[in-house]
């Protein structure tokens, strides 16, 4: 396990350095706390501000580290990408507008599109012009990805799509998305599945954002009511989708982040702060205990992702210890959030940021981290993976892989 | 009756608006007897005895019901009960019993432990002063029940009247508006004492033992309707062409909160007992603590794998998962954290043994 940069390494970091100091204004300090006292731009100035910025990122390489350069890429390493992301993450630069096309969207275009697709789409979305979506979970398709209902038909040269998508992020602002829908019902339910991208300002294209158990709304549903799809927006084969669908999740992990919560420092810093009946939380064997058990947790995983960064950076490809930084974490999330609000007592229930200490930040990853167990895979889904697929447990008898998709039971 | 007057959508109308409470079902509440159940006949109740009161608590906890119940009757009219202050148990038990009056406590003014040694409210003999946060029902409350320092630096359990212009209050944004909480701040305010010295220690100590049992049950009745809400979600729910309760973790999970709701059930019951007996038990404490720590252990296990089990739909504002998960910590909380108790009742468990 490598600790530090190789010189190549600190090499490129610096000149990302040099790139990020010319061009924004580095974040003061990285913790939670200074990080809760920024003030919120609202979506619409942040959009602004995230599509100037990623024009001047694209134009000096950085948009794309790993992707070739005949696609406006670096052609850099996947290390390099992370040291970028690590960087740039030092720095007051908006975030979580382009992920999802650049990291999952635009490779499966890549993968699987015609040269004059990729002609016309790729620069633009590089560029911050254009922003993509990915259309794949639906009500009856959570855990069970391929249990889409969504329905396309052939007709003519196009495709006419009926259905609802569910937890799509950024669908409200997307210029472009990319959808799987089932082609054929009479088919096992992987195999009648085809993939498409589409127009998200297409007729027949409705987005209504979904409002979350914690009050904001950062996700959408979206409904398709014959919605016109040319058949030269279809990837892959017709009956294919599962396999393209594939492509796409297996970029997710790298797309989808985690954001800042709360951990066993910030802990500690409020422990100094309150009291117990007894005197110094921080004195309190109890609690020490717990801190001494998330801190042993968090090294843990940072020294996980160390492990993984040292493959990416030899050139391997990471093992599977990565696959368990969810399950931890997600969960972890939660217990800190319940334990610091235990810490303030029966003031622990105020959420008003004026009065609860770091803001309710502790108050408010507890109520996030309910939906960060479930979200990209429930703490269930990838202890299967885990068991299965690391463990090389055998996987479950299935009951849905080789009848048609349509006798499938439903329930509700 | 909570069924028919008391449906989710009633606990949602509270979480989405300013109410404070749902005055329909408190009516109701009040009509049947319900509110004066423990409090005696001399004082307006009806004197049934604190059982049913322990089975009016699991009902109210099953319902979530969005009304002052907690903070007015375990609280305020226990607390009344036992004081020799016989001018303001005569004033207000029989508004409590009546629902005429909503009665609260307020022993937390920051976050942190709040104890008698670290409260910075002070009381000169008549007039209170200091502020409370945050305050169950603090902003519906007809009078407060909250503890302060006399001039002698000694603890009181004191009552003032929230309705007088020396009494300041705001409503406080908590992570469960279905339950609403308030600060409170006393300036000179007119106020009564409850007790003062040991007896107000004696006092917090009653106060505690009670309120834990009845709380004890609330969560109870929390947790097992959280748990109904997971099974049948966990039947009617398909994914890979079979219900999800077919699934192992799925009926583990279910299982696992099944267990701590059972042990919770059997710990409330024999707090139930030592709390129902005429000689008030000597087993009290420890079996209200014991009681406190299983039932906040069940319900937020229960309200957290509940969303759980359901998936994204779990986590959405209009699944009622939410409104589990919130109450269950919420009540966990209301009467000092699960960490308190535990150290509470190992202290009490050493106490015995050295006896």
């Amino acid at each position: 396990m490598h600790l530090n940069d190789t010189p190549q390494e600190a090499a490129f970091r610096k000149k990302v350095r040099d790139f990020l100091n010319q061009n924004a204004k580095p974040k003061d300090a990285d913790n939670l706390k200074a990080a809760r006292a920024e003030t919120r731009e609202s979506e619409a100035d942040g959009l602004a501000r995230a599509k100037k910025w990623q024009k001047k990122k694209a134009a000096a390489g950085y948009a794309a580290i790993t992707w070739p350069k005949d696609y406006g890429g670096m052609g850099g390493t996947a290390i390099q990408s992370v040291i970028y992301n690590q960087e740039e993450a030092k720095y007051h630069l908006p975030r979580g507008y382009f992920e999802i096309g650049l990291g999952m969207c635009i490779p499966t275009l890549i993968a699987y599109a015609d040269k004059e697709t990729l002609t016309r789409y790729v620069k633009p979305a590089l560029y911050g012009e254009e922003i993509w979506c990915q259309l794949f979970s639906e009500p009856a398709a959570g855990s069970d990805v391929a249990g889409i209902r969504s329905r396309v038909k052939r007709d003519g040269d196009d495709w006419i799509l009926n259905g609802q998508k569910v937890w799509t992020s950024g669908a409200h602002f997307s210029d472009y998305g990319i959808i799987v829908a089932r082609s054929d019902p009479d088919q096992p339910k992987h195999r009648g599945l085809t993939f498409f991208f589409l127009d998200m300002h297409a007729p027949g294209v409705e987005v209504r954002p979904i409002k979350q158990m914690s009050g904001g709304s950062n996700f959408n549903e979206v409904f398709f009511n014959d919605v016109r799809i040319p058949d030269s927006q279809r990837l892959g084969e017709v009956g294919e989708g599962w396999k393209v669908a594939l492509t796409t999740l297996m970029n997710e992990r790298l797309a989808v982040g985690m954001g800042e919560s709360a951990d066993a420092g910030d802990l500690l810093e409020i422990a100094r702060d309150l009291e117990t009946e007894n005197g110094p939380a921080v004195k309190d064997a109890h609690i020490r205990a717990k801190i001494a058990e998330w801190y042993a947790e968090s090294q843990g995983l940072k020294y996980t992702k160390m492990r993984t960064l040292t493959a990416l950076s030899k050139g391997e490809t990471p093992g599977p210890e990565s696959s368990i930084i969810k399950i931890v974490s997600a969960r972890k999330m939660q217990d800190i959030g319940a334990f610091a609000m235990e810490m303030q007592d029966m003031a622990g229930v105020v959420s008003d940021g004026e009065l609860s200490p770091f803001g309710a930040a502790f108050q408010q990853q507890w109520i996030w981290a309910a939906g960060f167990r479930i979200a990209g895979g429930t703490d269930e889904i990838l202890r299967n993976i885990v068991a299965e697929r690391v463990l090389g447990m055998p996987a479950d008898i299935r009951v849905d892989k080789a009848k048609p998709f349509r006798d499938l039971p439903t329930g509700r | 009756m909570l069924a028919d007057h008391c449906p989710l959508t009633a606990v949602r109308e509270i979480l989405e608006s300013n109410k404070t409470h749902n005055t329909k079902l408190w009516n109701q509440l009040a009509n049947m007897g319900l509110l004066g159940a423990a409090i005696p006949e001399k004082y307006g109740g009806t004197n049934m005895n604190m059982l049913e009161l322990c089975v009016i608590a699991e009902e109210l906890g099953r319902a979530l019901a969005p009304v002052p119940f907690s903070s007015s009757i375990y609280v305020a009219a226990e607390t009344l009960k036992a004081t020799q202050n016989e001018n303001a148990k005569k004033h207000w038990l029989p508004k409590l019993a009546s629902g005429e009056a909503i009665g609260t406590f307020a022993f937390s003014e920051k976050a942190g432990a709040p104890t008698f040694a670290n409260t910075n409210t002070a009381f000169d003999g008549h007039k209170l002063s200091g502020t409370k946060m945050p305050v169950p029902d603090g902003m519906s409350a007809n009078f407060v029940i909250t503890t302060a320092k006399n001039k002698k630096d000694q603890a009181v359990i004191i009552l003032a009247d929230a309705n007088t212009p020396n009494v300041k209050r705001q409503n406080v944004r908590t992570i469960d508006p279905s339950r609403k909480y308030a600060t409170i701040t006393f300036h000179d305010a007119p106020a009564e004492i409850l007790a003062e010295g040991d007896k107000a220690e004696e006092m917090m100590d009653r106060i505690l033992n009670r309120s834990a049992v009845l709380f004890a049950f609330e969560q109870l009745g929390g947790a097992d309707a959280a748990l109904e809400m997971a099974q049948t979600y966990a039947r009617e729910r398909f994914a890979f062409g079979r219900p999800i309760g077919s699934f192992q973790a799925i009926k583990h999970k279910l299982a696992n909160i099944y267990v701590k709701n059972q042990l919770a059930r059997s710990n409330c019951y024999y707090a139930a007992m030592t709390l129902g007996s005429q000689e008030e038990s000597a087993d009290l404490a420890i079996a209200a603590a014991t009681a406190r720590i299983s039932a906040s252990d069940a319900f937020i296990f229960a309200a957290q794998e509940n969303v759980q089990t359901h998936g994204g739909i779990g986590f959405t504002w209009e699944s009622d998962c939410q409104l589990f998960y919130r109450r269950a910590r919420t009540l966990s909380l209301v009467i000092g954290a699960q960490r308190r108790w535990k150290e509470r009742l190992v202290r009490l468990l050493e106490m015995k043994n050295v006896a």
